[in-house]
């Protein structure tokens, strides 16, 4: 099978804040292929942010390297090509709005680029149809839902035809519905347009959706796999200060009574159909 | 201590082109010692309301009753009345700002006039609630600590000031898996131990299955339903209707009643469930 292209990587990638006795983030290594949707898990303070930072040059690393798209995020000269090309939305959807319009909102990062007017609005139309909010290209930000407003920035983000999606708990502040909103857009860009994902959350039914997951606990990478394999793990997990999904949870309590659950249980419909396997209806039968 | 809402109503810029009604005729009565959790969608007039519980809004028209005295009544002590009703805000680690735990929580009680050694206790015994270490802690400044330790030394902050209901404004917002069950467990035991009133406005569906007697759903500026965690996840379509969910428990515990197992419809704690799933697995039948 041909290999997908790196789009990101970390070569013992450490980072420093100022003044700082020990480092946020060290020895971070990793590789993100084009098409991924790798989701990031970490307590707070762990240096998940940080090392959001580091993949779109708002930090740079205070030893080893991180190549976005090929280019090697210390040579200044990039940054723009990178910042271009690794988009980042943030947890406060308030902090992220800087116009009066929503279009103009997402044209922003264009005029920025120097983009030409008949070249601009046909890549905003169609940002703002990607993330399903054509219908509100003439409102005003301030009367758009959280979860609304997370996706204009998504819209922001996707006007300039980026790789890679850096999404920093994005979710964190919406509610359930525009959790769900903001994420099933995502997953819709990432599958249909092949944008390379990377979601930093602390919920652990988002990340149980992710192609693979990378653990950060104390600035290092301490874990990476698919979820089925991160989360059979559940007390390694809680030892991290995280968690698993409830549905895993709910298995490894069941298993231990004795219920000859299969492993790698993420999600509702993983455990009906186990359910069904063991129990068959009495009309069934 | 009761609170009892009547016909409340709220209008921000009344009268002017702008007018938005952000609550719209809402009545309900929280008893003492009950534990309430606050549901809504964005913008569905939650965080409205709960400044209203305490005095920081006056309705634009209808009444807060706290122990059958009206709070924005002309007589009343509006700030002995607030001091029994503490309430935390959103992110409210983002409003501390003495240079030490202690002297941090103490704040609320200074201004009260309280005397220095009844100062000291409140501070140990909210640090206590919180499971902040007195000796550890009381001395850190309070902006070297973790984002979940800040957030409960603001709450202990409030909690110094002992209110008889304490309101909470989405307290495990933002936080990490370990973080949130912190604060979660140190509600469940204010409770067994004060038996504080809480109020608790959440968006985790899952904390509410956790801790609420009772559940408030706002929409629109409306009181869309009032009852037990039983009665409203027992309702979905109603949740999903308002934007909201049910948690995961109850949805698995539907979709398995669809495919023809026979659960009790109004399940939606994990512990119920597991019981359930292990009997229909021995025994051939959930019930």
């Amino acid at each position: 099978m041909e290999e997908k292209q790196v789009r990101i990587q970390l070569e013992d990638a450490a980072y420093t804040y100022e003044g700082a006795s020990s480092p946020a983030l060290s020895g971070a290594s990793a590789i993100v292929r084009e098409g991924e949707f790798v989701a990031v898990l970490g307590h707070n303070g762990s240096g998940k942010s940080t090392l959001a930072k580091l993949l779109n040059a708002l930090y740079l690393p205070s030893e080893g390297r991180v190549v976005v798209c090929g280019y090697d995020t210390s040579r200044e000269e990039f940054v723009w090509e990178i910042r271009r090309r690794a988009g980042m939305i943030f947890q406060n959807p308030d902090n992220q709005i800087v116009a009066t319009v929503v279009k103009e909102d997402v044209a922003f990062g264009l005029e920025n680029l120097g983009v030409p007017a008949e070249e601009m609005y046909p890549r905003v139309e169609s940002a703002l149809a990607s993330v399903r909010m054509s219908r509100y290209a003439d409102s005003a930000p301030h009367q758009l839902s959280g979860g609304q407003k997370q996706r204009v920035a998504v819209a922001g983000i996707l006007a300039m035809e980026p790789s890679v999606l850096i999404a920093d708990e994005a979710t964190a502040m919406l509610d359930p519905s525009g959790r769900r909103d903001v994420l099933e857009t995502i997953r819709d860009l990432n599958r249909n347009k092949g944008i390379t994902v990377v979601w930093i959350t602390h919920f652990m039914e988002e990340a149980a959706l992710a192609d693979r997951i990378l653990v950060v606990s104390d600035g290092r990478i301490v874990k990476e796999g698919i979820p089925r394999e991160v989360f059979s793990d559940v007390e390694g997990m809680r030892a991290l200060h995280l968690d698993v999904p409830r549905m895993t949870s709910l298995a490894a309590d069941l298993r231990r009574e004795g219920m000859p659950l299969r492993e790698g249980i993420l999600t509702v419909d993983d455990l009906v159909k186990e359910v069904e396997r063991l129990c068959p209806l009495k009309s069934a039968i | 201590m009761s609170i009892e809402v009547r016909h409340l109503t709220h209008a921000y810029a009344k009268g002017t082109a702008l007018q938005t009604v952000a609550l719209d005729d809402i009545s309900f009565t929280v008893r003492e010692g009950e534990f309430v959790g606050i549901v809504g969608h964005t913008g569905s007039g939650k965080s409205t309301l709960v400044q209203h519980l305490n005095g920081l809004l006056k309705p634009t028209s209808g009444q807060v009753l706290v122990d059958g005295e009206d709070l924005n009544g002309e007589k009343v002590d509006r700030r002995a009345l607030r001091r029994r009703i503490g309430l935390v805000f959103q992110y409210p680690e983002y409003q501390l700002f003495e240079e030490t735990v202690a002297r941090d929580i103490a704040f609320g009680p200074k201004n009260m006039g309280l005397p220095a050694d009844e100062i000291d206790r409140r501070v140990r015994r909210a640090m206590e609630s919180v499971h902040l270490d007195y000796a550890k802690y009381a001395e850190s400044s309070p902006f070297e600590l973790s984002g979940g330790q800040m957030r409960r030394v603001a709450i202990a902050g409030v909690l110094a000031m002992e209110p008889e209901v304490l309101i909470l404004d989405e307290p495990t917002a933002g936080l990490d898996p370990r973080g949130r069950d912190r604060i979660l467990t140190m509600l469940e035991e204010l409770r067994a131990r004060d038996h504080t009133t809480v109020l608790m406005v959440s968006h985790s569906m899952e904390d509410m299955a956790r801790l609420a007697d009772r559940l408030l759903v706002m929409s629109e500026g409306r009181l869309a339903a009032d009852g037990t965690p039983r009665e409203i996840f027992g309702r979905p379509e109603l949740m999903r209707s308002v934007g909201l969910d049910v948690p995961e428990a109850a949805r698995l515990c539907a979709a398995l009643r669809q495919r023809g197992y026979d659960l009790p419809p109004d399940l939606y704690r994990m512990e119920e469930l597991r019981g359930c799933l292990l009997r229909l697995w021995k025994e051939g039948n959930a019930c």
